[in-house]
């Protein structure tokens, strides 16, 4: 059965008001930048967002208004610096106030890890000391039960939704991803429904002709979105490069309220979805970010 | 940070650069090096190409690497970093291997430091309503919990190394002697810190930050007046070596536009 919709409907059906939201799980790759951008442009609110360390996508959701609490390790813009919306929020309730909830990049893998293991936590030696377990309810300071010595729980985490960009899917959802992946399969498996967001979408007999490669079951797909160049500004390895210069504009337009009004308007709420944006870009631009050389693998002999 | 020149006796440079410099003499030839944002993308090139051709590069979007990726890196996940790499999987893996013991060094940076090397990148203030947000851990709460000594590399300005910070969100040695023991943490902390202006290293009995050497330009007592504590002063303290030609070479190679060195 075919899973393929528009990202318009991907995100009408499968992301309302009040949902627990992945995304930029692969760090600073793979970002669903255009989920991200049409769920502004829906005017969802009242999201909780989890993630490790959300380059930039988070903040935009942010500085919109569409997010009520945020669960995550970093909220910024890796490249730039401090993420202005972030701030705003945090420091002086603009658009609204938020809640956050501080994790490390290890215990926001781990309360994924538990949460797709079905498991009520996992313990771990890291942030022994630190001040994070008083910023997040989640964590709990134990001994562990073998060895007597001291341990913190982290709870598990089963967000609603993991929203996924992957090089190739199957119209089904059998879905290619490679690079570093970060948390993309420790979210996939956590979340009740996954979106995947693909550069291509190819047979199914090209997909399960290197089942190695793919990040999650098809069974928990809810649906899967064509969008070639969803990623931009970050990179999708094989398909495009880091758009660095994207950020550090994205940086400049925010320091403002105005600003980042105006960097929504021509951003997000002017385009009709990621074709429009994707003309806005230019020709140039994207020509910029296109591969230098192809760097195929060596096929692998799946017989028998 | 500043970026200032330092007139040198044979060749000109930037604070960063001699701190990329100094960053990479911390990394030992065979060493497994969780390799952090920023400078010590480069500290991690320059530290291959010169003493330490046997170091592991651990990136903890979920990439191992033992050559340094041939472009400038941006990001750790940047698409050079990628291909090429030795394995490229989940960050938990690269966690689990923190965990596990078997890095020797990491690195990361810092907004605020205090005299027993924690780090604050959390909130300035209260949490519940702070007067800045920093973005927070990423993996820097990890490598400083689990790495088995790890460097810290941030600028030097008196509002950022304070008495004690308002957050823990990095730990050094917490109050002093015996403090990560007593918590549960097993090993590891705080070996140097690298700022603008100086190094920093650590009586391990202490647990206290000592001034090791302060950079070509500075002195003792101007690195002690950019200090919010009574800062203690080695007794073999001495001007930070100033990077090689051969060091700038590799930098400038690595950084031709100057993006994180100039």
């Amino acid at each position: 059965m075919s899973k393929i919709m528009t990202m318009c409907d991907a995100v009408a059906r499968f992301v309302p008001h009040g949902s627990s939201v992945v995304m930029g799980a692969a760090l600073e790759s793979l970002i669903p930048f255009a989920a991200g951008h049409e769920i502004i442009r829906r005017r969802v609110c009242d999201l909780t967002l989890i993630g490790p360390i959300s380059d930039i996508l988070f903040d935009q959701l942010i500085g919109a208004g569409c997010v009520r609490k945020v669960i995550a390790a970093w909220v910024g813009n890796v490249s730039a610096g401090l993420g202005h919306n972030y701030r705003r929020a945090c420091e002086q309730g603009i658009p609204h106030r938020l809640e956050v909830i501080d994790h490390s990049n290890f215990t926001i893998s781990l309360s994924l890890l538990a949460g797709g293991l079905g498991a009520p936590f996992i313990p771990t030696y890291s942030l022994l000391g630190t001040d994070i377990p008083r910023t997040n309810p989640a964590f709990r300071q134990s001994i562990s039960p073998i060895g007597g010595e001291k341990i913190l729980l982290v709870l598990s985490l089963q967000p609603d939704v993991a929203i996924l960009h992957v090089q190739r899917s199957d119209e089904n959802g059998n879905a290619h991803a490679w690079g570093s992946l970060g948390i993309s399969e420790e979210a996939a498996l956590a979340s009740q429904r996954i979106i995947i967001v693909a550069e291509e979408v190819v047979p199914h007999q090209i997909i399960v002709s290197d089942p190695n490669r793919v990040l999650a079951p098809s069974f928990k797909v809810c649906a899967v979105v064509h969008e070639p160049g969803g990623a931009h500004p970050s990179p999708v390895q094989g398909y495009y490069n880091r758009d660095h210069e994207y950020y550090h504009e994205y940086h400049r337009a925010t320091r403002t309220v105005e600003g980042n009004a105006e960097w929504m308007g021509k951003w997000v709420a002017e385009v009709k979805d990621r074709s429009g944006y994707l003309q806005k870009l230019g020709q140039e631009r994207r020509q910029g970010l296109q591969l230098k050389e192809h760097r195929y693998a060596a096929p692998v002999d799946y017989g028998y | 940070m500043p970026r200032l020149w330092i007139m040198g006796t044979e060749m000109d440079y930037t604070p960063q650069e001699i701190m990329v410099a100094a960053a990479a003499r911390e990394i030992r030839d065979g060493e497994i090096v969780f390799t952090g944002m920023r400078l010590p993308l480069i500290a991690f090139a320059l530290a291959k190409q010169m003493h330490a051709p046997n170091a592991v590069g651990l990136f903890e979007c979920g990439l191992v690497r033992d050559t340094p990726a041939p472009e400038l890196l941006y990001t750790m996940a940047d698409p050079p970093n990628i291909a090429g790499a030795l394995w490229a999987t989940r960050m938990i893996n690269m966690m689990g291997l923190l965990q596990r013991g078997a890095v020797d060094l990491g690195f990361i940076g810092g907004a605020e430091l205090d005299r027993f090397g924690n780090l604050n990148t959390s909130y300035l203030g209260n949490p519940e309503s702070p007067k800045t947000k920093l973005p927070g851990s990423g993996g820097a709460a990890d490598i400083a919990s689990l790495s088995r000594r790890f460097v810290v590399i941030m600028a030097h300005e008196k509002r950022r190394l304070v008495e004690r910070v308002d957050y823990i969100t990095s730990p050094g040695f917490g109050d002093g002697q015996g403090w990560r023991e007593r918590v549960g943490l097993r090993h590891g902390g705080p070996s140097a810190i690298i700022t603008t202006l100086c190094v920093l290293g650590f009586e391990a009995a202490m647990g206290e930050a000592v001034l090791r050497s302060y950079h070509p330009g500075q002195s003792v007592a101007s690195v002690r007046a950019e200090t919010g504590w009574d800062l203690r002063v080695a007794e073999d303290v001495r001007e930070t070596a100033s990077p090689t030609a051969e060091e700038l070479t590799i930098i400038r190679r690595y950084d031709p536009q100057g993006f994180w060195t100039r």
